[in-house]
């Protein structure tokens, strides 16, 4: 196996990352004391595989420390041992443990070989304490033989059949025989078969096979079959058991349980006692199992794409659907009735690429749980650290959003979280006297209302403390004053290098949180905002818009100027009468069914010539602006479509008001209102 | 002429692109010109100063177009089939430049730019990166990469403006 494995270390990296991820998952939903077997199992194969890349890509020290945690984690879920809480968080140790090595072989960031130890030395101490049976001797093929004592000795009869191209692989059989050798004693029978025709006879190929007896190993099967590993497939080596001699350790008796699941091959022992897990293993250690994974079937429910290439495919729906908008448009001068079969096709051209839109579009959509699962190991640790006790909640992981949004939201949402954590929930004996439960809470909620993502990180903790901050804030030289609402001051926080911890813990405090968090969200185009009860707890709220590269909008007209309106926002349109109309304080306001909304005049706000000032006259779009309705006049409305959101910042900046620009049907840009953004532009503009 | 320009490209030559704004005869670095096209459907933008027309659909991308003639109050602003965009791409991005007109693509040689002199033009002098002469006429040499970044454009926008406002 000479081969070049570089092209795979990414393909492995990134595969180990997600194992991890899932074995942190796991390890921190399990139930300690009644363990669900399918949890164990999970973790388990996650380990399992990060052990198995680990040692085919040379990754010694990996494979090592995976191959420790793995072989106590086995024994947990074949109920030798009972799950205890220490144990989980030796894992969870192990866990971190591994993704520094695996840091250090991608990034070659400093490894701490302390700590690597320091978890395996544990993980071996719980597993020898625990049990008076030391663990399962070493088991990978690519690692020096671990100093675990035997468990038994066994004799295997190992009967290698090669594939006729074995040498045409460059496969070279000498060293399977010095590592067999190593296991125990060995001896050799080769048997050639070569053809009666010698006219037939092929160099190159292989004609031999070899019976092999391993007599006195303390090897366990699957260490015989790791050897194997990238030689052979499974039909081409039989391994049977001759004389089993301890009754411990389950090579033993699983020996016999896989012997049997091969075809073909008769075996002498006692009935099968885990099938199930054998059937398991027997799959992930295959030869070359790792190499050509994406073609088991059952392995690969996904595939991997550079985002590069989703997003060129994003990209070309968008032209897409300009063009069929502009074939649309185009059609609607033909007559009906001549035309029947174009405007049929037109209409089945408009169905296919919408449905074609949504399935492109989805595939950059990532459930939020991707974030959020990473939190509960952080208020976990965290809680720990701060001698605090709190429990998260997650609601809508469900919730889908774009992938280049996920990641960038990772950030703020961990300062929110720590924050609430550090300064929000109160120490257990703080919330005794004030009458809480010792537990804080704190909730993740995630959902989609109208146009925009809207993510809240709520605890129950002290809420903030409105004289500290305005303290604070006259000591760093900002302007403030007691008359300020609590929104305004709350708003404070946000300055930078503002804090109001009375210590700096390596937790937060250091000023660096909040203003980053604005900063971060706002360059998503989103919005933070905090509401506060002393006592009672505060709730975070970011919003973020839905940066779906399409969104279904109303084109209006105001003046010679086309914009588009999100549908999601629109509530109602109408023609006001005189009588709905009145003026409160310079501003206008339209009474819609008894409620006066404010009146926004787009023409105004965007200095536009010969629109239609009589609201009368015009039309008045009642819109949802984040949970507050407001009338927009608008000349007319146009037309309904859907709209390819282009980005104004890509070669020029953003524009106030707007979530971006589009291409009409008829190649005219236009710009999409942003019904939030715009209610901001208006209350921050003086009013005429 | 062909001949010279094919020879002195070997000997550390560089092309320019050359435009006209009003009188003067302009040159700009040819391989941040992305292409040339006229002058059509233009949305405006609101509150956007006034030598920025609007933006375009350049093939699904949208570009700002900048009147250069506005910026500097040099010919005649009439928009008709005739009107000249160039489309560059400098500092990462796509901006389309109106002008009065595209001639010609020279070639110059480091010893044929003199240094810029200190009275000014229509173009703030700390634009020019040199003169040139072509053909006896005097071509102005921008920098147009530096021109587009200065404040004044307002095309990169300064994201701690936003910031204070919400802190203060």
């Amino acid at each position: 196996m000479s081969a070049d494995l570089s092209q795979f270390f990414q393909v492995f990296f990134e595969e180990s990352a997600e194992h991890l991820a899932e074995m942190e998952r796991i390890l921190l939903s399990i139930d300690i004391h009644a363990p669900d077997a399918e949890e164990l199992h999970g973790v388990f194969r996650a380990a399992h595989s990060i052990k198995g890349g680990a040692a085919t890509f040379g990754f010694g020290d990996m494979a090592a420390t995976t191959h420790t945690l793995e072989s106590l984690l086995d024994r947990v879920r074949h109920h030798e041992l009972a799950l205890t809480a220490e144990m989980v968080d030796v894992f969870l140790e192990t866990k971190d443990a591994i993704a520094m090595l695996l840091a250090g072989h991608r990034d070659h960031t400093p490894v701490d070989e302390a700590a690597v130890e320091s978890a395996c030395s544990k993980l071996r101490n719980i597993e020898s304490g625990e049990h008076q049976q030391p663990a399962v001797p070493a088991a990978d093929s690519s690692e020096s033989p671990s100093t675990d004592s035997p468990v038994g000795v066994t004799d295997y009869r190992i009967m290698f059949t090669p594939p006729a191209d074995l040498f045409m692989r460059g496969v070279r059989v000498e060293p399977l025989f010095d590592e067999l050798a190593s296991l125990g004693e060995l001896s050799i029978a080769a048997q050639v078969a070569v053809p009666d025709d010698f006219g037939s006879y092929d160099p190159e190929q292989c004609y031999l096979c070899w019976d092999m007896s391993l007599t006195s190993s303390t090897a366990g099967l699957e260490e015989l079959r790791d050897i194997f590993m990238f030689v052979a497939d499974e039909e081409e080596i039989v391994i049977e058991v001759a004389k089993p001699v301890s009754q411990h350790k389950d090579p033993a008796v699983a020996a016999p349980t896989e012997t049997s699941q091969k075809n073909n091959v008769i075996t002498t022992s006692p009935p099968p006692e885990s099938p199930g897990r054998r059937l398991y293993d027997r799959d992930e250690t295959a030869p070359n199992a790792f190499g050509r994974r994406p073609a088991d079937g059952t392995e690969s429910s996904s595939i991997r794409v550079g985002v590069s290439k989703v997003d060129q495919l994003i990209n070309q729906m968008g032209e897409l659907v300009i063009t069929q908008a502009m074939l649309a448009q185009a059609t609607q001068q033909f007559d009906p009735v001549l035309y029947e079969s174009l405007h049929r096709g037109m209409a089945l051209l408009q169905r296919n690429t919408r449905d074609l839109q949504e399935s492109v579009m989805s595939i950059r959509m990532m459930p939020i749980s991707f974030i959020f699962s990473r939190f509960p190991r952080l208020v976990h640790d965290l809680a720990a650290k701060l001698g605090k006790q709190a429990e998260l909640k997650l609601a809508g992981e469900t919730t889908e959003l774009d992938k280049g949004l996920i990641e960038k939201l990772a950030d703020p949402l961990t300062h929110l979280v720590r924050n609430s954590l550090d300064h929000g929930i109160e120490s257990p004996e703080a919330r005794k006297q004030a009458g809480k439960p010792p537990n804080g809470t704190i909730t993740l909620r995630a959902a989609q209302t109208g146009g925009r993502i809207v993510i809240e990180v709520i605890d129950d903790g002290a809420g903030l403390n409105r004289s500290r901050i305005l303290q604070k804030a006259s000591e760093n030289g900002l302007v403030v004053s007691d008359e300020m609402s609590d929104e305004e001051v709350w708003q404070l926080i946000f300055a930078p290098g503002f804090s109001t911890a009375e210590k700096v813990t390596d937790v937060s405090g250091r000023g660096v949180g909040m203003d980053v968090v604005m900063k971060n969200v706002q360059a998503m185009g989103g919005r933070v905002s905090i509401f506060s009860e002393s006592g009672r707890g505060s709730r975070v709220l970011v919003s973020l818009p839905l940066t779906l590269a399409i969104l279904d909008g109303l084109s209006v007209r105001v003046g010679s100027e086309t914009f588009v309106v999100p549908l999601n926002s629109i509530i109602e349109s109408l023609q006001p009468q005189p009588a709905d109309i009145s003026a409160v304080s310079g501003n206008t306001t339209v009474r819609v069914r008894g409620e006066y909304l404010p009146l926004l005049r787009l023409n105004e706000l965007y200095s536009i010539k010969g629109a239609v000032t009589q609201p009368e006259q015009a039309v008045v779009m009642i819109v949802d602006a984040e949970g507050e309705q407001v009338a927009l006049l608008v000349d007319e409305l146009l037309n309904q479509h859907q709209v390819v959101i282009k980005s104004l910042e890509a070669n020029y900046r953003k524009v106030d008001g707007t979530a971006g620009a589009t291409i009409m049907g008829d190649g005219h840009v236009a710009l999409i209102l942003d019904v939030g953004d715009l209610v901001h532009l208006w209350r921050k503009a003086p009013q005429i | 002429m062909e001949e010279m320009t094919s020879t002195m490209a070997e000997d550390g030559a560089r092309e320019y692109l050359t435009f006209t704004l009003g009188k003067e005869e302009y040159g700009m670095d040819i391989l941040k010109v992305q292409e040339i096209r006229g002058y059509d459907a233009v949305t405006s933008i609101a509150n956007a100063p006034q030598f920025l027309k609007g933006v375009i659909n350049l093939r699904g991308v949208i570009v700002p177009i900048i009147d250069m003639r506005i910026k500097f109050n040099l010919g005649t602003v009439t928009y008709d089939e005739f009107t000249v965009v160039i489309i560059i791409n400098v500092l990462g991005r796509v901006i389309g430049m109106v002008v009065d007109g595209v001639s010609d693509v020279v070639s110059l040689l480091p010893e044929q730019i003199k240094p810029p002199p200190e009275f000014g033009t229509g173009i703030d002098t700390q634009y020019i990166t040199g003169i040139g002469t072509s053909n006896g006429q005097m071509l102005i040499l921008t920098d147009i990469e530096k021109l587009m970044a200065g404040a004044d454009m307002q095309l990169v926008e300064n994201t701690t403006d936003n910031h204070l406002d919400l802190a203060a």
